[in-house]
């Protein structure tokens, strides 16, 4: 989230479209009825089913999974022709007057650079004009037809209401009015917020649907502000600790990246990672990535990383391919190429698409280890549970080892939640039987691989042997131990410049924040984003002080947030150019003549003039991407692609399947059907009454929703003869389910390109493991793709077939 | 706009037998010496988004389990009230006729605590159902007979006959929890604030705030169901078409305790009554004309000899 849960009850306008918050979010959905009930605020929601969001919204309406990016960029061309733009805004804090290099240009669906057989583009004409001055060329009066602003308003000016109504199937009077809405928002006292999650990620061009968002999130000046922002409700408690911590295989904490195989020396690693700021005066703040790259080698390695070895560059690991996501680890076990698994917390047999490929590729492992607190149905993917799981046991030689672990209630440490806020929690129970903390286990397994290392030698030894590990107790550290080092300290004295008889930084303390690590070794810091989480004034994460001066909706004081405690991030776009709030009754940071000051951190260094330093102080230009240059594979604007197993074909672009850069495996593109033998639109979604798989092992929420089903529409029921209650099949090009359905009024026919599209509901939770009724999941169905960016797997949109069946004897 | 949200800090008011302002089957006891104020515990429809957090704190709370069911084609599980279960769900689908746009409405359904207990009234078995002067109508399960009397005398279809005690079951309004000053457990668990707690008063004033939103969003019939037919209620609903309660799940238009339960405390009771009278002094004629019975020294005999060890069967 760029802003917090909390604030959400600042806002005028909610849009849940992407997400479904009141089902999956229910106890941060409380503030959108605070916002409803206390501030008037309007809540629309754009789905394809009406959801339990949907069900205390001003306004629904439908539109086809994976259609969300036309509909945006309709809402975009609705505001730039009905003049609903924030200009000052726009104009002040975006990168709209900045100039596009000659060259650069869109056509059919495909930006300049495409190459068919590589699937992917030459960015090297997605780039700004470049001044004699080494700075981005502008023209403020936004007249000239190569900068961003023209060329945005040229590449959404197809995307008119019919067009959006032919493509998403929203009905054009639905979507205007919403387009009425949202447009009232660009007054500069007017604010939406936006909440979103799996429902625009889980897409073949997820990051682009979250982006063409912000970008009207932007033209609407909306970022920044106290009820704005771009909301993103992550799915688990902790599940923003896990990016933030670098848990991806391409990342290392805090968003710092892996080198490559080809950044053979720091030196090369660094020459890309340089930020130069692209406009006068800009803060470009990843202009201090050494400096946090380095802290986090001197915290992982201590006195064996020093400057003569680079800080012991060479002990990362180098990226041979983009990343190792979950679909090219389970595509290399498929293949046979990867032997051994670990399996820490999730549930890779229900969570990866195309299960029967999942089923084949962990019955070639020769070890599976699960970590978990729960029998999962991966755990036991070798047993024969008749239709809910067909495996011949006898011939699966895969070793399965399950090492039991406590929940998060059995033990402590600090969670990251949604709203970025790092909130400490302490032990409510004692773990059951033989479950340990996940942090004892891998203690243990670090312990032995050492020892091995010790004795026996062996290729790349020294990432384990130098790592630093000066727990009190080597075998179970403590989370306050760990969550010191991610803090950081001071390892080496660093005199006062000015004065050199004081220090500014004393050895042996934690670091206060991240801004003054060094990239000289004298700081380590295992995590910079969290820097001043755990400093010299204690566990800030354990704070729980409610105050909140003016209900402003900050809670400053409740918990850490990062960076440096900032609440809502970007936050110096809330004020104008003079420094002023743009709605003087929601002022979050004002320039007082002299500096920064307010409610909340500023994310600005607080002697900035107003009128000089932008306020995206993480990008070189200062200004936010209307434009973002070469950095996403699929394009520097957002295009509609269809999903790679759409109904219709792309009314934009009839030729391109899909999104033309996503990565696609050989035999996975066989593997997609057409919408001759599937006819039916099918999304995937969870339900309230259940939390993934968890709760299916729980009497009380199994009691609430107990049996799988999908939902279908009246009008598709009737064609196939389907009564509700009843038993259906329902079948992709990969696999087959049976399900009990619900037949609903909340999901009905959307016409699209002329054709009726019907659409097919499959819920989640249900698995082979647990007290809930047996059952299947969405991913037995799903195609093997994903992103073109990130690869998160295309669950939100696929083809199905569906009939009516005999149901099982029970 | 700017509607406050309801207090939560509840006095501990201490619940208790001399809290007790009417009891089945028994005579009116005599005022109590403190009167609680009257509570309410609001739900507003338009709040709510089905979660069933208040389905699942109620069974937590009282400690009970459902059994794992089955689907029948809608979201509501279990599909009835149970024994177990004293709050449900219930989903409607529902195509506004004026607007045209679908609309889900999800009601809490569960013991409305009416001011004037159809089942209390119905109630055969002394002291098995109570009204506490704060509204609060409980059943007291030491003193149920399982006659099934007081679902008839419900208006709203609430009680459920456990098939393992043979005891009516009902939401409690946690009373157990209100004695200690604590809220309903499903207040406490709800997220949107759509079940909130508090005297009557106050729930009323905050249904005002509320409503007066709603009409701002065009429900032109919001408004508050707190029915005169039972003389009101101690659970109240908000609801957007407060001229239509059907919609939701058959919430009764005009609720009323069923005429056969003013028959049976009425006419029939009186007619049984006098049955009763007639037997008792029938009786009374036979011992005054007959005598009583006597204990004749052979009886002694005989009962010393059942009483002794020898004398007994082994």
């Amino acid at each position: 989230m760029t802003n917090s849960w909390t604030d959400i009850r600042n806002t005028d306008l909610v849009i849940i479209m992407g997400g479904n918050a009141a089902e999956a979010h229910p106890c941060g959905f409380k503030w959108v009825t605070e916002a409803k009930a206390n501030r008037g605020a309007k809540l629309i929601v754009v789905d394809p089913r009406y959801t339990r969001s949907a069900a205390v919204s001003d306004m629904y309406a439908p539109i086809r999974p994976g259609t969300d990016i036309a509909f945006l960029l309709g809402l975009i061309n609705y505001c730039i022709q009905n003049d609903k733009v924030q200009w000052d805004y726009t104009k002040s804090f975006t990168n709209a007057p900045y100039l596009v290099k000659e060259g650069f240009a869109y056509q059919d669906g495909l930006f300049t650079g495409y190459d068919e057989a590589k699937r992917d583009y030459n960015r090297s004409t997605w780039e700004y004009e470049i001044g004699p001055d080494g700075f981005v060329v502008a023209d403020n009066t936004l007249q000239n037809p190569r900068c961003v602003w023209n060329l945005l308003k040229q590449h959404v000016a197809q995307y008119t209401p019919e067009m959006v109504e032919r493509i998403c199937g929203t009905p054009k009077d639905k979507f205007s009015k919403i387009a009425v809405m949202i447009g009232e928002t660009s007054a500069k006292d007017k604010y939406m917020t936006s909440m979103y999650a799996l429902g625009w990620t889980q897409h073949s061009k997820g990051s682009q649907n979250i982006r063409t968002m912000a970008m009207l999130q932007l033209i609407l000046g909306n970022i920044g502000v106290r009820g704005g922002g771009m909301n993103a409700l992550r799915g688990h408690s902790n599940i923003q600790g896990l990016t933030d911590l670098g848990l991806m295989s391409n990342l290392i904490p805090g968003y710092l990246t892996l080198p490559t195989e080809k950044e053979v020396s720091l030196d090369t690693y660094m020459s890309t990672r340089g930020f130069k700021p692209l406009r006068p005066d800009q803060m470009s703040y990843w202009q201090n990535y050494k400096k946090f790259f380095v802290s986090f080698q001197k915290s992982m390695w201590g006195a064996t990383a020093t400057a003569e070895n680079s800080f012991a560059y060479d002990n990362l690991p180098k990226l041979d391919v983009p990343q190792y996501d979950v679909l090219r680890v389970f595509e290399l076990m498929y293949q046979g190429k990867m032997n051994g698994y670990f399996c820490q917390g999730f549930n890779p047999l229900l969570s990866f698409p195309n299960r029967k490929k999942c089923t084949a590729a962990l019955s070639k492992l020769k070890f599976l280890v699960v970590m978990d607190p729960l029998d999962t149905e991966t755990a036991r993917f070798w047993e024969n549970h008749g239709d809910y799981n067909n495996v011949d046991t006898a011939s699966i030689q895969t070793e399965v080892i399950q090492l039991p672990s406590t929940c998060f209630a059995e033990d402590e440490g600090s969670t990251t939640n949604s709203s970025r806020w790092l909130q400490w929690h302490w032990a409510g129970g004692t773990p059951p039987g033989e479950a340990k903390g996940d942090i004892w286990i891998m203690a243990q397994l670090f312990q032995r691989l050492k020892a091995l290392y010790q004795k026996e030698g062996g290729a790349n030894a020294d990432p384990i042997l130098n790592l630093v590990w000066d727990y009190k107790d080597p075998n179970d550290p403590t989370a306050a131990e760990l969550a010191r080092e991610m803090n950081g300290s001071v390892l080496e004295d660093v005199p006062d410049p000015t004065d050199p008889t004081k220090l500014l930084l004393q050895k042996g303390k934690q670091m206060a924040s991240f801004a003054t690590l060094r990239d000289d070794g004298k700081t380590a810091c295992g995590c910079w984003i969290y820097s001043g989480c755990f400093n010299e004034a204690g566990n800030n994460m354990a704070r729980r002080d409610t105050s909140d001066p003016d209900n402003a909706g900050v809670y400053s004081k409740w918990a850490f947030s990062w960076p440096v405690n900032r609440r809502i991030l970007y936050n110096r776009a809330s004020a104008d150019l003079t420094g002023k709030a743009w709605d003087p009754t929601r002022k979050l940071i004002e320039w007082d003549g002299a500096k920064w000051a307010g409610y909340d951190v500023p994310d600005i260094v607080p002697t900035a003039k107003p009128d000089a330093v932008g306020p995206f102080i993480m990008n070189p230009e200062g200004t936010a991407r209307l434009f973002v240059r070469g950095l996403m594979r699929d394009g520097p604007f957002p295009v509609h692609y269809e999903p790679f197993e759409s109904p219709i074909a792309n009314p934009i672009a009839p030729k391109i399947r899909g999104n033309p850069v996503a990565r696609v495996f050989k035999g996975d593109m066989e593997q997609f059907g057409d919408a001759k033998e599937f006819p039916y639109a099918a999304t995937s979604y969870r339900l309230t009454e259940h939390f993934h798989f968890w709760t299916k092992h729980v009497q009380v929420n199994a009691s609430l929703q107990p049996e799988f089903f999908v939902e279908i529409g009246e009008e598709l029921a009737k064609e196939k003869s389907i009564k509700s209650g009843g038993w259906v099949r329902v079948w992709s090009n990969r696999g087959s389910v049976r399900a009990k359905v619900v037949v609903t009024k909340r999901i009905v026919p959307l016409t699209c390109d002329g054709k009726k599209v019907h659409i097919v509901g499959i819920p989640l939770h249900w698995g082979f493991t647990g007290v809930a009724k047996k059952g299947f999941g969405p991913n037995s169905l799903t195609p093997f793709v994903g992103d073109a960016n990130i690869e998160t797997p295309e669950y939100k949109a696929f083809l199905v077939d569906i009939e009516p069946i005999v149901g099982p004897v029970s | 706009m700017d509607l406050p949200n309801p207090n939560v800090q509840n006095p501990k008011v201490d619940l208790s037998e001399r809290d007790v302002i009417l009891r089945s089957a028994s005579p009116v006891p005599p005022p109590p010496e403190r009167k609680l104020a009257s509570v309410a515990k609001l739900i507003d429809v338009s709040k709510c988004i089905g979660c069933k957090a208040c389905q699942s704190a109620c069974l937590e709370w009282n400690n009970m389990r459902e059994e794992v069911g089955v689907n029948v084609g809608v979201y509501d599980n279990p599909h009835d009230l149970t024994p177990n279960t004293f709050t449900l769900m219930r989903f409607t689908e529902w195509v506004n006729p004026d607007s045209g746009n679908l609309e889900w409405l999800i009601r809490k359904d569960g013991c409305m605590h009416c001011e004037d207990p159809g089942c209390l009234k119905a109630c055969p078995a002394p002291g098995a159902i109570v009204q506490y002067s704060n509204g609060i109508v409980d059943f007291v399960h030491e003193n149920c007979i399982g006659c099934g009397y007081c679902v008839k005398g419900c208006p709203f279809n609430i009680p459920r006959i456990s098939k393992v005690d043979h005891k009516a079951y009902k939401c409690t309004l946690c009373s157990d929890r209100i004695a200690v000053g604590q809220g309903p457990a499903c207040a406490k668990a709800c997220p949107t604030h759509c079940i909130s707690f508090g005297t009557k008063e106050e729930m009323l004033k905050q249904a005002e705030g509320r409503i007066k939103d709603l009409k701002s969003r065009g429900y032109a019939k919001a408004g508050v169901y707190d029915p005169p037919g039972v003389r009101g209620t101690h659970v109240i609903y908000v609801l957007h078409h407060a001229d239509k309660p059907e919609i939701y799940a058959g919430l009764p238009n005009n609720p009323r305790i069923s005429p056969l339960v003013d028959l049976w405390k009425g006419g029939a009771k009186y007619a049984g009554m006098a049955v009763i009278a007639i037997t008792a002094a029938f009786g009374l004629l036979h011992h005054v004309v007959a005598g009583a019975n006597r204990v004749k020294p052979e009886d002694e005999e005989n009962a010393k000899k059942l009483a002794s060890p020898k004398g007994r069967t082994p």
